[in-house]
Formats: C-alpha cells, sequence, structure tokens
C-alpha cells in the first residue's frame, strides 16, 4: 500500500511540474491555481471526514478567518501578510482547539449541526464587522511580499500553491500510515475498540479538526492574496457544502481522491458554462448519478474496479 | 493481594438493575471464567471493569489502585485489555493495521513526527508490523497476515481480536465469549489459544456458554443470575451448588 501510495505523489509532482509548460493560456493556470488550493484543503478535510470519520459542515468558515485575517491585519494594522497568515493560522487553530472539546462530544447528525453553526456564526461577524471587514463588498487584499519581492504573477503564485499541495499530499500519506493515522482510522471502524486499546478518542478528534481547520485557514490566506480581493461568500455554509462534496465525490479516505474531488468539482462549473442558465442543473444531475453509481466516490470506485484497492 | 478486587458492584439503567452487588476478586495468573444465562448480566459486567459502563455504585480495584468509573483508554494504560461478543474490528483497515493498533500505547503517536515521516518513528513502526505478523501466527492467522479485514471469515475477526489485544502486552484480558458461533472444530482451537494466552503470564477473564470449555480452562467460575451473584468457586464446586442447578435447570426441577 506504502510503496503505491507514494507513486502516485511522483505522478502528481510530475503532472504540477509540466502542466504550467502546457496550459494554453492565463485563463487555465488561473482554474489549475484555484484547484491547487481546494486540493490542499479538501485533503486536510477528508482526513477528519474520510479518515477519521467525523463530519464538519462549517469549514469554510475557517477559510474565512485566514483570509480575513489575511486582509484585515495589513491592511489596518500594517502587519506583514505571512505575520497576518500565521496569526490567522493561529486563531483559527486555537478556535478550533476550544470550541472541538464540546463538539466532539456530539456524533452524526448533531456533530454536523454543531459545525454546521459554527460556520454561519464566523460568516455572520465576518458580515457584520462592516467597518473592519468592509461587511457584505469585501475588502482589497494587500499583495503578499517575501523580501522585497513580490508575489504578483500567476506563474509564482502556481508554484507556491504546487509546492504546499506536494508537501501536504505527502505529509497526508505519511500520517495516514503511522501509529497516529491508524489512531484516527481505528475510531472511525470502531470507536469502542480503539478507546480500549487506549486511544483517547476525543483529543484525537480535537486534533485532527484542529489541524484540518488550520490548512483551511493557511490555504484562506493564500485564496485571499492570490485573489486580491475578499468577500464573505468565500466563508459561507455553500462552499462549506462545496468542500464536503469535493470529498464524498473523489472518494472519503482517499488521499488522491481528494485531489480528484477538488479538481473536478472547481472544473465542473467551467465546463458547464456553455449550458447557459443550465449550469446549476447541469451539476446537481452529474453530482446525483456520480453518488447513485459510486457511492464510495471515484477513486475508491475505480481503484476496486481495476483491482488494485488504494 | 488479588489482582483484580471487586467490591459491591452495581449499576441501573433506569429502573433494570443489570449488575447488583456483585463482589469477587481475581488472582494474577488464572483463568477466571463468567457463566450464567443470557440476559443475567455477564457482559454489563465487562463493560463495567473495563470502564466502557460507569458504575451506579461499588468499587473496582486493580492492584489496589481505584478504577471504577475510569475511561477504557485509561484502563488501556494500566494493562487491562478486552475482546467484544458482538466483534469490534475496524473493516476500514487491514487485518494486520487492527492488531498494530492493539500496540498503539507501545509506539510514538506524535503527529508531527509522522507527518515528517521522522525514522525513529518509521523504523520503530516497522518492527512493530513484524510483531504484529507474528502476533497473528501466534493466534492461528498466517493465513491473513497480508489480508484485508472485510475479507475474512467470523472465526478468523474471533481471533484478530485476541491477537489485537495481546498487541497491548495486557497483564489481563478479558475475552467476552470468544467460541460464540464458532464450529466444534474452531472452538476447540480457541480454546487452545486461551490455555497459550495464560501460559504466557497473562490473567485471564472469560464469559463464555460453551461449558466444555469453561470447565476445560477455568481455575475459577463465577456465576450470575439476574445480574447477581449465585455462587463462586473452582468449576466442582460450582458444578455441584444447588442454586446453579436450579438456575440453569430451571427453579421448579
Amino acid at each position: 500500500m506504502q510503496k503505491r501510495a507514494y507513486f502516485g505523489l511522483y505522478i502528481v509532482i510530475a503532472v504540477l511540474a509540466v502542466l504550467p509548460l502546457v496550459v494554453p493560456n492565463s485563463f487555465y493556470l488561473d482554474l489549475a491555481i484555484r484547484m491547487a488550493i481546494n486540493a490542499v484543503i479538501v485533503l486536510g478535510l477528508n482526513l477528519l471526514i474520510g479518515f477519521a470519520g467525523q463530519i464538519s459542515l462549517g469549514h469554510a468558515g475557517f477559510l474565512g478567518i485566514g483570509a480575513y485575517a489575511s486582509a484585515v491585519l495589513p491592511t489596518h494594522f500594517g502587519w506583514h501578510p505571512l505575520l497576518a497568515m500565521g496569526a490567522g493560522a493561529a486563531i483559527t487553530g486555537l478556535l478550533a482547539a476550544v470550541l472541538a472539546r464540546p463538539i466532539f462530544k456530539l456524533k452524526g447528525q448533531y456533530l454536523a449541526m454543531a459545525t454546521l453553526g459554527l460556520g454561519i456564526i464566523i460568516n455572520i461577524a465576518i458580515r457584520n464587522e462592516a467597518a473592519w471587514t468592509g461587511g457584505p463588498d469585501g475588502m482589497p487584499v494587500p499583495a503578499m511580499g517575501l523580501m522585497g519581492f513580490e508575489l504578483t504573477s500567476d506563474k509564482h503564485w502556481y508554484w507556491v500553491v504546487a509546492l504546499m499541495l506536494s508537501v501536504s499530499v505527502w505529509a497526508s500519506i505519511n500520517l495516514i500510515d503511522s501509529p497516529f493515522g491508524r489512531a484516527l482510522r481505528a475510531l472511525h471502524g470502531s470507536e469502542v475498540a480503539s478507546q480500549v486499546v487506549g486511544v483517547d478518542v476525543v483529543r484525537y478528534k480535537v486534533a485532527i479538526f484542529v489541524m484540518s481547520a488550520v490548512f483551511a485557514s493557511l490555504m484562506g490566506s493564500i485564496t485571499a492574496h492570490y485573489v486580491g480581493f475578499v468577500t464573505p461568500n468565500l466563508a459561507d455554509f455553500f462552499h462549506s457544502i462545496e468542500l464536503v462534496t469535493m470529498v464524498v465525490i473523489g472518494g472519503m479516505a482517499s488521499v488522491y481522491g481528494s485531489l480528484i474531488g477538488a479538481v473536478l468539482l472547481t472544473a465542473l462549473p467551467q465546463a458547464l458554462a456553455t449550458f447557459e442558465g443550465w449550469e446549476t442543473v447541469a451539476f446537481g444531475a452529474i453530482l446525483m448519478v456520480c453518488m447513485i453509481f459510486m457511492p464510495k466516490g471515484l477513486v475508491p470506485t475505480l481503484a476496486a474496479k481495476f483491482g488494485k484497492g488504494d | 493481594m488479588a489482582l483484580l478486587d471487586v467490591n459491591k458492584l452495581s449499576i441501573h439503567f433506569g429502573g433494570v438493575k443489570a449488575v447488583q452487588e456483585v463482589s469477587f476478586s481475581i488472582d494474577a495468573g488464572i483463568v477466571y471464567a463468567v457463566i450464567g444465562p443470557n440476559g443475567a448480566g455477564k457482559t454489563t459486567l465487562f463493560n463495567l471493569i473495563t470502564g466502557v459502563y460507569k458504575p451506579t455504585s461499588g468499587e473496582i480495584r486493580l492492584d489496589g489502585e481505584s478504577i471504577g468509573g475510569k475511561s477504557p483508554n485509561e484502563l488501556a494504560t494500566r494493562g487491562v485489555a478486552r475482546t467484544f461478543q458482538n466483534l469490534q474490528i475496524c473493516m476500514n483497515m487491514s487485518a494486520i493495521e487492527n492488531v498494530m493498533v492493539g500496540a498503539h500505547l507501545r509506539l510514538d503517536r506524535n503527529l508531527l513526527k509522522a507527518a515528517l515521516r521522522l525514522p525513529t518513528l518509521t523504523r520503530r513502526d516497522a518492527e512493530m508490523r513484524v510483531e504484529a505478523a507474528e502476533l497473528m501466527r501466534f493466534v492461528g492467522l498466517e493465513k491473513y497476515i497480508e489480508a484485508r479485514a472485510d475479507a475474512m471469515p467470523y472465526g478468523a475477526l474471533k481471533r484478530l481480536e485476541i491477537a489485537r489485544a495481546l498487541a497491548m502486552k495486557p497483564r489481563l484480558i478479558f475475552l467476552d465469549e470468544p467460541a460464540a458461533g464458532l464450529n466444534p472444530k474452531e472452538t476447540i482451537e480457541v480454546d487452545e489459544l486461551i490455555r497459550k494466552v495464560a501460559d504466557s503470564g497473562i490473567t485471564v477473564v472469560l464469559v463464555e456458554h460453551d461449558m466444555k470449555m469453561v470447565m476445560n480452562l477455568s481455575d475459577r467460575i463465577l456465576v450470575l443470575d439476574y445480574g447477581k451473584k449465585l455462587a463462586e468457586g473452582t468449576g466442582e464446586e460450582v458444578r455441584r451448588n444447588p442454586d446453579v442447578i436450579a438456575a440453569y435447570l430451571g427453579a421448579h426441577a
């Protein structure tokens, strides 16, 4: 299993390396960047949902905290963007850690409701603090700079995100096949069995929740700097659902499923643009067909079909 | 001093008194069986001692330390292992990974070290994989070392649970109906396996319906009926106890 998993990593790196040479124009490069950003978020979310078996319907809220930390702190307080990004991640991590204790006493639908509420509260806070955040209109984000060098061109951003994605894939594979990762999967498989062998289940749920929230926050900051503008839509409920959909379509508990899910669902709205007015209908229909015929998600279903396993 | 001391242990679910004022003690190194008719409270007693349920009243002492109400993962750190009557196998993992999870507390569980794949951690993990394979051979699962858990037959999964519990290197192991659902040949094999486990120095506590197995293996037997202790003693003592005979053959006999 391990050898095959790392083989996949080489393919990902190869694709990421070749992609900028073959994309015909900047539109596709922009699409690739957004795919990669989503892929990192979905990877983190899949560790929580697919591997540990815990749902979060509020992850866009964490994305929002990161994005707005990167917008507000440099604009209003003159912080360095990197420092702001770190602060956003720290705030997110702290908030997730404090709230996770009571939240993860809940299970199933109740957990879904609690995380849903959390995401909505963050979104409302962003919308209502108009003096700081620009309210529903959003606000511009200063450019990200590193020692006098400003990240402005899409090419630069592409390499930054490609590196982040490669590292995330590598770290995820490592994590899954470690005592920590086994404990996560075990509490998903049988919570009581994992407890009796010594897994402190709440601690593990909290740890992976915090980790995936910090992933989301960091990528929120990246999104903010890359796009140069943030709106509360980034942190709204529909975006949370979109992220969960990417996990499910790609394949729960599958690293490469996360990537495929993120790539497909980022590209699909573009590909369906020709349907003029019917694109959301087509989008919904495709999701339904996927779930009916491949309830385990694309990658696990295809892997099983071709007898490889994940 | 006894390894495990249970004193007037009770649990009530609403009006149902599933276990009532049960007292017994288990010496280190023996095989101890808990028997009784269906619904007598055997599994509930296991769940109380292994921390899955919190007692309503009474006391449980392990090596003199009070452990009543402690969570299962805290008990695991004190060397208490168990298997389940209705299998609790992680079907989302391979067979050998299920065994490796049993060694959770013996491995480095650091998240950061794992994500960075530090050599110290991976080396230890590789050693554990070898040890887990060894344990699978010990319980007679050599055929399934490469198998996925969800592709294994029921009888093999029962042994996989025992292998997982052994991976903890426990002092005390609770086996909840290890022979339930097994055919006579498999039952004899599990019988031998439990004997091997006991011989390795682990104290075994057993719930089982197969009387031949119980009489064969156990040094002492506790009989429960309607949540109460009916009798306790060696196999011979229990077999001759009139209350036990009445409970098993019917009180009107």
